[in-house]
């Protein structure tokens, strides 16, 4: 109808001027929108009109070129690093599997991968089951609980390092808990001396960080659990952990596997906590050294072995990834 | 344990006038009426977590804002300081220069928020929005790099950064990470629910990628826009390993290093660390405190697509 001769009008002129002119040519254009287009609108407007060859590379330059230099490119070189002698300020050599072999002989790289290890096996349990129970206290609407979420978030809003420190000083020989605990007659527990004890008490900053940001997660789920099933369950006489068993768990299981898989990823790649708690060296001799604080302290500095930490970064790599995989894959294993 | 079964049969008692107002308030989301004891319960739970969660941060508060002559230590300990003072904070501007490392924090995060916000808009439209060869493998690059994990990196950033003579300056600590491949894909999924139709009428219209971009798609997806700045400003104000590994001249550390650095010089100095670590976690829980819907809808994104 009007529309052939209307299209050059508003394409030619007003468009690429300013927002006034376009939006006086949008007005005749609404009625045609669903009038004429599958027919002719297509055809008349090529595909070569919406946009140059070039404008989505335009686009998506920044965001590439960034990617590409700080987060391909260097993987790609830890990739290689990790078969040569590379030294912070000295070209590498190609070593083979040596950097490997030589893993295997390190007293530190075990240390590093035992700590590392133990933490996520502490941490994930405990992060996939406690935001859980948050959550469904926090789930029912009863007045002030907005109040109670945002409260229960802070920790996760606060740097690892203010936590850290914080709780350094809760758990100080003469700090918070051990005056409590004196007080009550226990008597001074060394949290921040014992090498397991530190440990320990990183992994639990870890768990009181992390609450907020899963139960939230866990929250969005627990939206998503139909009322009716409590009811049911609970004419069929099942009690409120019965419940929570048969009902909730089975529910948001998939999100607990997403929180496993997030949260284990995260426990074994842990640094900071420790770090701040522990000290750069990881205790006096170095007993609680995680594996990404082996790759920091093996590479950085003038005399920094890139090849070595590199080789250990490739095993935090590989065994990250392979948890994803087993994660997932138990969770697809559950569904079949 | 006793005081709990007290509270408990005490609550609706001593409510007793109110009582029929409340039974018809105090529903839940269904509908259904919560009962007292339950309700009672609830709270305590609550409020027990509450002193969990927050506790330590108003402890530290405690302790910044005790004078030289208070004891810290005491047993029981006193949670209120019994002459509060502002000593400490200025002691710690004195010990190291707090102000300019929370202004280089400041800058960072700033940065962080601005390059994200562009960069992945523009790359999220265009591995959404716009057809061309190579948008899958486009797709799959951003994916690909979102799985990388950073501290398995940082080696090989820094490595970078020196031969770009970028390692020891602020820019260097903004690079790696101003444009996140996660905030690409986050604008990507928001773009991608945005009707064709729109698209459609705005080529027939004329007008080209960059006005649909500006005028009808990135005003559409605000939302996603402000989880993305929220989560860069706190993941930079946030941020330590990275900094710590490019930065070693201390005039340039960001507040986190400086805090590291001064728990470890002054470790006794428990009232000092305090005073540091309120000043570097008041701006965020200000900031969360001002946006919070956005948080948590941040949270959700990018748990469900992450």
């Amino acid at each position: 109808m009007s529309s052939p001769t209307a299209r050059p009008a508003t394409a030619a002129g007003p468009v690429a001027g300013a927002g006034a002119g376009r939006e006086a040519g949008a007005r005749p254009a609404s009625g045609r929108r669903f009038g004429s287009r599958p027919p002719g609108g297509r055809s008349a407007a090529p595909r070569a009109r919406r946009h140059l060859p070039s404008t989505p590379w335009l686009f998506a330059a920044p965001g590439l070129v960034i990617v590409c230099a700080f987060v391909l490119y260097p993987f790609v070189s830890t990739l290689v690093d990790s078969f040569t002698d590379r030294r912070a300020l000295v070209a590498g050599h190609w070593v083979g599997l040596a950097n490997f072999t030589e893993m295997l002989h390190d007293d530190a790289f075990w240390i590093g991968l035992r700590n590392s290890a133990l933490y996520m096996v502490v941490v994930v349990p405990a992060l996939v089951v406690l935001p859980l129970l948050l959550a469904l206290l926090v789930h029912k609407k009863i007045p002030g609980i907005g109040f109670f979420r945002s409260a229960f978030y802070t920790p996760v809003v606060a740097s690892i390092v203010v936590v850290g420190l914080i709780w350094v000083w809760m758990l100080d020989d003469r700090g918070l808990i051990n005056s409590v605990l004196e007080a009550v007659g226990i008597g001074k527990v060394g949290f921040l001396s014992d090498q397991w004890l530190l440990l320990l008490s990183a992994m639990f900053v870890t768990v009181w960080k992390g609450l907020g940001y899963y139960m939230i997660i866990y929250l969005s789920a627990l939206a998503n659990v139909p009322r009716e099933l409590h009811e049911a369950a609970s004419v069929d006489g099942a009690g409120a952990f019965r419940r929570f068993l048969t009902v909730t768990v089975p529910a948001v299981r998939s999100t607990m596997v997403l929180v496993g898989a997030l949260s284990s990823v995260a426990a074994f790649k842990v640094f900071s906590e420790v770090y701040v708690m522990a000290g750069p060296k990881g205790g006096p001799a170095g007993e609680d050294t995680t594996l990404v604080m082996l790759v920091e302290r093996t590479g950085t500095g003038l005399t920094g072995r890139v090849g070595y930490a590199s080789a250990i970064s490739v095993v935090v790599f590989v065994i990250t990834l392979g948890l994803m995989l087993l994660v997932l894959r138990a969770d697809r294993k559950e569904d079949a | 344990m006793t005081t709990v079964d007290d509270r408990t049969a005490a609550a609706p008692r001593r409510k007793g006038p109110a009582r029929g107002a409340r039974r018809s308030r105090l529903t839940d989301e269904h509908g259904r009426r919560v009962a007292p004891w339950e309700l009672v319960v609830r709270y305590l739970l609550l409020v027990a977590v509450l002193a969990l969660t927050v506790g330590p941060f108003v402890w530290q508060l405690s302790t910044s804002l005790k004078g030289p002559t208070e004891d810290i230590f005491s047993t029981p300990p006193k949670f209120l300081p019994s002459h509060p003072t502002l000593h400490n904070y200025s002691r710690v501007s004195g010990t190291i220069p707090v102000w300019n490392y929370a202004f280089n924090s400041l800058k960072v995060a700033v940065a962080n928020v601005v390059t994200n916000c562009l960069g992945a808009a523009l790359a999220g439209y265009a591995i959404a929005r716009l057809r061309y060869r190579g948008r899958r493998l486009l797709t799959l690059v951003f994916i690909v790099a979102m799985l990388v994990p950073v501290e398995g990196i940082v080696i090989a950033q820094f490595q970078t950064m020196r031969s770009l003579g970028l390692n020891n300056t602020l820019l260097g600590v903004v690079l790696p990470g101003c444009v996140g491949a996660m905030n690409i894909l986050l604008m990507r999924n928001a773009f991608l629910h945005l009707p064709q139709e729109v698209d459609e009428a705005a080529i027939v219209d004329g007008a080209n990628a960059w006005q649909r971009f500006t005028r009808i798609a990135l005003p559409s997806v605000k939302g996603t826009l402000a989880v993305v700045a929220i989560f860069a400003f706190m993941g930079s104000w946030d941020d330590f390993l990275w900094p710590l590994i490019v930065l070693s001249d201390s005039s340039k550390f960001t507040l986190t290093i400086g805090l590291n650095y001064l728990h470890g010089t002054f470790a006794d100095d428990q009232r000092l660390v305090a005073a540091g670590t309120i000043i570097a976690v008041v701006p965020l829980i200000v900031l969360f405190a001002c946006l919070q819907r956005f948080f948590f809808r941040g949270v959700g994104e990018g748990a469900v697509k992450g």
